[in-house]
């Protein structure tokens, strides 16, 4: 038996998130077999060849295989997974574009979102946006999941590359066409893998005061992200959203800033390491979670944390 | 065209859930119930393609016990034509939902499914693609904005990377995200309409629910750990005494 992981990569880098899995794959069946699919992969293969705990890479490029496309991939994961007894990925957006539909052909069921690997058949993952957990035993061939990354520790690097192998690729399934791609800014760091996290909320009152998070997230070198308030005000873009229906985050740091602690926002992030919270309300529900908090106004506060950490630069 | 839009009857979002002490499930007794909003988006979608005379009938579904006659009334009143509830007293995962739809759009002839990306209480994100693979018809997940071009659809996924253009040719399974509308309020004189709508009832042992029936088992259903409450400080001065340490780290 072994497990088949799928790399999630942009085309330039593997995704970081991808070294905790490899980690929660050793936890699953031995050997890993990691799976790279893409257009122009080649660098991408050399990379995680390089990674512990994989023991095969198997490449499969085709020009329509990225952007990833469900029908595609699903196609060809199914033409091979018969060897395998678990097939994971990362907790994304895409593997939940691809997984199910992967699950759906086979006539199996899925767990997505495992925070816990009990045994390689019982695995633990949040409902009710973290507000409870469900444990659950999957007899299936394969069982397939993904897992939440930050729950798991990374893998690190070896000497010596592991052997490779190059299949063929399945048909196109060209009922499906990407048109179009709007890629965020990708030079400021990713809310999902960034060490630090600092977030606003609707506290901030408009697009133009927002901006004060971007400015402490920089002298931070922290990722921004929001509360679906700030986002349904228009303050920030969607995909900066941390919560039940945005991301799900869990830094070494995360700073709430006029965030009162819906419990749609605390599924998003309460895994956090250190929790900083700063609201005017000193009975907000924020201030329960967080690990230090400070209780003012945010048009003070920010400022003048932002001229602390400039004077701490200077140093 | 007809479009199939599967609603789910869910705790309400804004009601602190209970687990119960037996690990079994969580309190729904006397606990107020609403259609899954993700689900409501979706109806909301295809009434407003019914509206623009690109949908003919809508067909709201549901999968559960008597209550969910509720959840299918209200869709009836915010604009679906009929309803059809598939009546199951279990609590059933996606791979068992995605399998009863399946038969039901090859029964009805569906050309499109609209649906939630997930539902909020079981957070599971896979039985639209799951339908979709056992339609094997193309699927686009956490759409925020769609557009009909005859046989096709265009449409904008929201991607962990941002904004994805799809474009995709019917038939399809379309799972929406928050941002595609805001979903209206039902008016009394429809509510009082919807009454008289077509609400057939169908049972679960009619569907062939196949070898997958126990695959995944449900062990424990428990409360996750509690956060301890921390330290409060004074000023920026502590606050940053304490963050440095992990910054420089």
């Amino acid at each position: 038996m072994s497990t088949l992981l799928w790399i999630e990569h942009d085309e330039k880098t593997i995704h970081p998130a991808c070294l905790s899995a490899i980690t929660a794959a050793q936890q699953l069946s031995k050997p890993v077999h990691a799976l790279v699919i893409g257009n122009n992969v080649n660098h991408i293969v050399k990379q995680v060849s390089l990674l512990e705990g994989i023991e095969k890479v198997v490449s499969c490029q085709a020009s329509y295989y990225y952007p990833f496309r469900a029908e595609p991939v699903s196609t060809l994961l199914v033409s091979m997974i018969h060897n395998y007894s678990h097939l994971l990925a990362i907790s994304s957006t895409q593997s939940k574009n691809i997984l199910p539909r992967v699950a759906g052909y086979l006539d199996c069921p899925m767990l997505t979102d495992v925070i816990e690997i009990v045994t390689p058949t019982c695995f633990v993952r949040p409902i009710y946006a973290g507000n409870a957990l469900m444990k659950q035993t999957c007899h299936s061939k394969p069982i397939i999941l993904s897992i939440r990354a930050s729950q798991f520790e990374k893998t690190g690097l070896t000497d010596s590359c592991c052997p490779v192998e190059s299949i063929a690729p399945q048909p196109n399934d060209e009922r499906t066409e990407v048109i179009a791609e709007a890629i965020r800014d990708t030079e400021k760091p990713d809310l999902q893998t960034a060490k630090i996290v600092v977030s606003g909320g609707r506290a901030f009152g408009s697009a133009e005061q927002f901006n004060m998070v971007q400015q402490l997230a920089d002298e931070l070198g922290a990722a921004v992200g929001a509360t679906r308030a700030a986002v349904d005000a228009g303050f920030i873009a969607n995909d900066y959203q941390v919560g039940q229906t945005g991301k799900v985050v869990a830094p070494e740091l995360y700073i709430a800033i006029g965030i009162s602690g819906a419990v749609q926002h605390l599924a998003g992030m309460k895994d956090s390491k250190t929790i900083i919270a700063i609201n005017k309300d000193a009975d907000a529900p924020i201030f329960e979670i967080a690990s230090y908090g400070l209780v003012g106004d945010l048009f003070k506060l920010v400022p003048e944390m932002i001229a602390e950490i400039k004077k701490d630069h200077h140093k | 065209m007809k479009i199939l839009v599967p609603v789910k009857r869910v705790i309400d979002p804004y009601v602190k859930i209970r687990v119960k002490p037996d690990g079994t499930g969580v309190e729904t007794h006397q606990v107020k119930m609403v259609m899954n909003p993700f689900d409501e988006i979706a109806l909301e979608e295809a009434i407003r393609l019914k509206e623009k005379g690109v949908v003919s009938e809508i067909i709201c579904i549901s999968i559960g016990d008597k209550t969910c006659q509720e959840t299918l009334r209200h869709g009836l009143a915010l604009g679906a034509d009929r309803a059809i509830l598939v009546e199951d007293n279990e609590s059933r995962h996606s791979d068992i939902i995605s399998k009863v739809l399946h038969q039901i759009v090859q029964k009805e002839s569906v050309q499109l499914v609209l649906m939630g990306k997930q539902s909020i209480d079981s957070d599971a994100n896979q039985t639209p693609q799951m339908l979709a693979a056992r339609l094997n018809w193309p699927q686009a997940t956490f759409v925020s904005k769609l557009t009909c071009l005859d046989s096709q659809l265009l449409v904008v996924r929201e991607t962990d990377a941002g904004l994805e253009q799809l474009k995709l040719s019917l038939p399809a399974v379309v799972s929406v995200d928050l941002r595609l509308n805001t979903p209206r309020y039902a008016t009394l004189p429809n509510i009082m309409k919807s009454r008289a709508k077509p609400l057939s009832i169908q049972s679960i042992s009619d569907f062939d629910l196949g070898q997958t029936h126990q695959m995944l088992v449900t062990e424990l259903i428990s409360r996750p750990p509690v956060r301890q409450r921390g330290v409060m400080l004074e000023n920026i001065k502590q606050l940053l005494e304490k963050i440095r340490p992990i910054i420089a780290s």
